[in-house]
């Protein structure tokens, strides 16, 4: 990929793409390709990137919104929010370490590959908070979805159909996000759960719980040890005002005690150790090592744990109650399809997040589609981009 | 009045022989044909509007509602999906030549699970069903509508429903882990399941709210939540309109997200007031409801801080409940708006805009001169915390010049909404209503894109084609 356009507006965007559809040129999609290791290798001659088209267009705190271009770095929309006293509900990873990026994830890539971080299990996914985009299709046509108030049922949710799509339908260039105000203190219970079953059976109980846990992680002894921690340790965090926390966090020590000694962490150590789990420093994936996600009811995370013994040598630990399960392992077939299976035999799905580029190419990065489904994937693929030049392949072979 | 496309004169012709085979495929009781027993499903809650269908299926399983469709398909039949009927936009209005396809027999709730947080409900289970279902083991079910008690899931994923704790909460499509929906083509999807996250297209947010335009969902995974310790409202009264959105946003720029914020007009007050004769203020201007949750102790430091801003906007008066029991008394009276105006007005149409909340004074001030100029009078209850405007419109049905004055009075807010940046519909969807007025908010290209959707799932148009899209010339 040697040449690299990165249009500053929206014209040149829908111009660029218009271009490359008569031309029937493969695009790569990206903001700042900082995630260009994720999913199927794209083949195409030129990069479209959205990074020059940037800044937040308007910040409402009392509304509860935000509105930026696609191309605006997260962190720029993580301070102005910060500013106002208020957060990115969701909590999207930096994955910039996990990918070794030199320059920061762009709120375009965020949506377009929808990542949530450890508070999607109590407040919803990325998915769940985009209100509005602006689009430019693979026809060359600019297409807006939704808006800037927090209710909308008029029409098609495009957005939703946008975020996660990996910038296969069209390029998002305008974001409109809902945002909630950070609460004032954290809290966390940390309990000395020693196997998975038991730190799942922990975090089922912490979810159960009538406390709002916003965070459920459970990470084996080497996970913990990574980021500081003793032991292997089930974590629920508690986010509220200050006496919410210390009231709910200290209900909660008591009624996790009995799946292992608990102890509560305090606002600072809470803060650190989140941020960890949410960028998935735990795994402590090697350069050289391939890196997954795998998605199932809570209850099974052990099963897939149990099973990628049998495989391999996995380096993993639990977020969301259970229900995510970040693996590391040999950067080979054999440890993806061991990784596949696994997710299959529970019910699951999985995501190859990084490897080298001949194992995405061979693999399947995510299930395959049953082709009822896979029919319609292709259908709505053509009715967005009939030439087939936004990232074809990134994320089934052939699409 | 809104046009309804012409019905298929091949279909009309041959009635009889569909309905032969519609019998063939499904048991005996679960095909209606005789006029007399259509009747029940010609109108829904927009009920303006009214159509006998050609005929009605009541299936009982997913298998069942497959074939059907299969069918419809290869004889090129409409189809029009239906819950319980309480659409307020006409989404479940039949066609002459349509075949209704009714789900309220999959009523079955067929797994709950506590450790993993969800239940897999059929289509016909009411919304009320799900949470009643799981309350004794303190769970519940989070978006409620109005017409929770009647209206069902199936309903609620077609409209993705909203109700008044979304502000919290969400709505529908915020609380669904997979549903399995049927193409017209007669394929059974499986979308999504008991895990939070899938990879690939977003299958489940796009029919989500597709009113019944991608296919008929015949199973639904829901999210279910461990209810609070408590929750405990106050009723805040205001000279205006603007103290009062003044002091919605004093509220959210604190920091505190209410589990409701509930805001009424004078004559929505005074409506409510005389059918449920909850206490709410006559001299007011404007009211607001206000709950939090959390344990007893939590309650009062979130109601002690709501207080004091309250106070800062002077209100008239303000009445912080100290028990369920004097909570649920202030919920009654907004629980039954809609009743309440149907007692001092014979008609009325619920409109559902959205706007940015800062625009509410300027808004309601226009809605004002409207129902001057338009000589109809308007009760507005407002979602504050989330946008979400239903003006109540009255009008009598007997009077068609009345009628055809509510219509564009309704139409006329619902613009006003789009020009302040707001949408036609936050939670009652496009249906019939509002399909004309899609190009006041969608340029052609847009319109056209969601179309090419559409066309993905069902290439001949045979779900619902009557709604949503504006209909081709």
């Amino acid at each position: 990929m040697s040449e690299a356009l990165a249009p500053e507006s929206e014209e040149g965007i829908a111009a660029a793409i218009a271009e490359a559809a008569s031309r029937g040129e493969p695009l790569a999609v990206w903001g700042n390709g900082s995630k260009r290791a994720m999913l199927r290798p794209v083949q195409a001659a030129r990069v479209l990137s959205a990074r020059n088209h940037r800044g937040i267009v308007f910040h409402a705190p009392k509304e509860l919104v935000i509105r930026a271009r696609a191309g605006t770095p997260l962190p720029v929309i993580e301070a102005a929010l910060a500013a106002e006293g208020q957060h990115l509900i969701a909590e999207p990873p930096d994955l910039t370490a996990l990918y070794g990026a030199a320059e920061p994830q762009t709120l375009g890539g965020i949506v377009a590959a929808s990542l949530s971080g450890p508070r999607r299990i109590a407040w919803g996914a990325t998915r769940d908070h985009v209100l509005g985009v602006r689009v430019v299709t693979g026809r060359g046509e600019v297409v807006r979805s939704g808006g800037r108030v927090l209710k909308n049922v008029t029409g098609l949710d495009l957005c939703k159909l946008f975020t996660g799509s990996q910038g296969t339908l069209g390029v998002l260039t305008e974001i409109t996000l809902k945002v909630l105000p950070a609460p004032e203190t954290t809290g966390t219970v940390a309990v000395a759960a020693r196997d998975a079953r038991t730190g799942v059976a922990a975090l089922a109980a912490a979810l159960g719980a009538p406390y709002g846990v916003s965070g459920a992680a459970w990470l084996p002894e080497e996970a913990a040890r990574r980021i500081g921690l003793a032991g292997a340790v089930a974590l629920a965090r508690i986010e509220d005002f200050a006496a919410a926390v210390a009231y709910r966090t200290e209900r909660l020590r008591g009624e996790l005690a009995r799946f292992g000694a608990a102890e509560v962490l305090d606002e600072g150590e809470s803060r650190r150790v989140w941020r960890a789990v949410r960028d998935a420093e735990p795994l402590g994936a090697a350069a050289e090592e391939a890196v997954w996600r795998v998605s199932v009811r809570p209850s099974r995370g052990p099963a897939v744990i149990a099973a990628l013994a049998e495989a391999f040598d996995a380096k993993l630990f639990l977020d969301w109650g259970g229900g995510l399960v970040w693996i590391a392992g040999p950067a080979g077939v054999e440890a993806h399809s061991a990784v596949a299976r696994a997710a299959r035999a529970a019910g699951g799905f999985w995501m190859l997040m990084r490897g080298p580029e001949p194992l995405r190419a061979a693999v399947a990065v995510v299930p395959e589609e049953p082709e009822p489904l896979a029919r319609i994937t292709r259908r709505v693929k053509e009715a967005f981009d009939p030439q087939g030049v936004l990232n074809p392949g990134r994320l089934y072979a052939g699409l | 009045m809104i046009r309804l496309p012409d019905p298929k004169p091949d279909v009309l012709a041959n009635r009889e022989r569909i309905v032969a085979g519609l019998r063939d495929l499904l048991p005996a009781n679960a095909v209606i044909a005789e006029p007399i027993r259509l009747k029940p499903y010609e109108t829904d809650g927009l009920s303006a509007y009214r159509q006998l269908p050609l005929a009605v299926v009541l299936p009982e399983a997913t298998e069942q509602v497959a074939a059907v469709l299969r069918f419809c398909h290869a004889n090129g039949v409409r189809v029009v999906p239906r819950g319980a009927g309480t659409s307020l936009s006409g989404g479940a209005l039949p066609l002459a030549d349509a075949v209704v396809v009714g789900l309220m027999r999959m009523n079955r709730i067929l797994e709950v699970d506590y450790a993993d947080r969800f239940a897999v409900v059929q289509p016909g289970v009411t919304n009320i069903g799900i949470t009643a279902a799981v309350a004794p083991d303190g769970f519940f079910y989070a978006p409620d509508p109005s017409s929770q008690l009647a209206c069902m899931i199936g309903g609620n994923v077609g409209m993705n429903s909203g109700g008044a704790h979304c502000l919290k909460y969400g709505v529908t499509a915020n609380n669904l882990l997979g549903l399995k929906c049927v193409t017209i083509e007669g394929d059974i999807l499986e979308i999504g399941g008991a895990h939070v996250d899938a990879a690939g297209y977003d299958w489940l947010g796009l029919i989500t709210g597709s009113e019944g335009q991608l296919g008929i969902v015949t199973e639904v995974t829901v999210r279910i939540l461990r209810s609070p310790e408590g929750a405990r409202a106050v009723l805040a009264a205001f000279r205006s309109n603007e103290v009062a959105g003044a002091c919605v946003d004093s509220i959210i720029g604190s920091g505190i997200i209410p589990v409701a914020l509930e805001f009424m007009d004078r004559p929505a007050i005074h409506a409510c007031e005389a059918f449920a004769h909850a206490g709410y203020p006559l001299d007011a201007e404007a009211m607001l409801i206000i709950e939090v949750e959390g344990s007893p102790a939590e309650q009062d430091a979130l109601l002690g801080r709501i207080r004091a801003i309250c106070e800062r906007h002077d209100p008239i008066s303000l009445k912080v409940s100290q028990s369920a029991e004097e909570s649920l008394a202030i919920w009654k009276g907004r629980k039954g708006a809609f009743g309440a105006i149907g007692r001092i007005s014979p008609d009325y149409l619920c409109m559902d805009g959205t706007i940015p909340t800062s625009r509410l004074p300027f808004v309601l001030r226009r809605i004002a001169e409207m129902s001057e100029a338009y000589g109809l009078k308007v009760a507005n209850i407002f979602h504050a915390g989330d946008g979400n405007l239903h003006p109540l419109i009255m009008f009598d049905a007997n009077d068609p010049d009345s009628f055809r004055r509510a219509e564009a009075f309704g139409a006329d807010i619902l613009k006003l909404c789009v020009e302040v940046d707001g949408c036609l519909t936050g939670e009652h969807g496009v249906g019939v209503e509002k399909r004309d007025l899609m190009p006041a908010q969608f340029t052609a290209a847009e319109i056209e894109q969601q179309r090419r959707i559409k066309t993905a799932f069902d290439p001949d148009w045979l779900l619902n084609p009557h709604k949503v899209f504006p209909l081709a010339a």
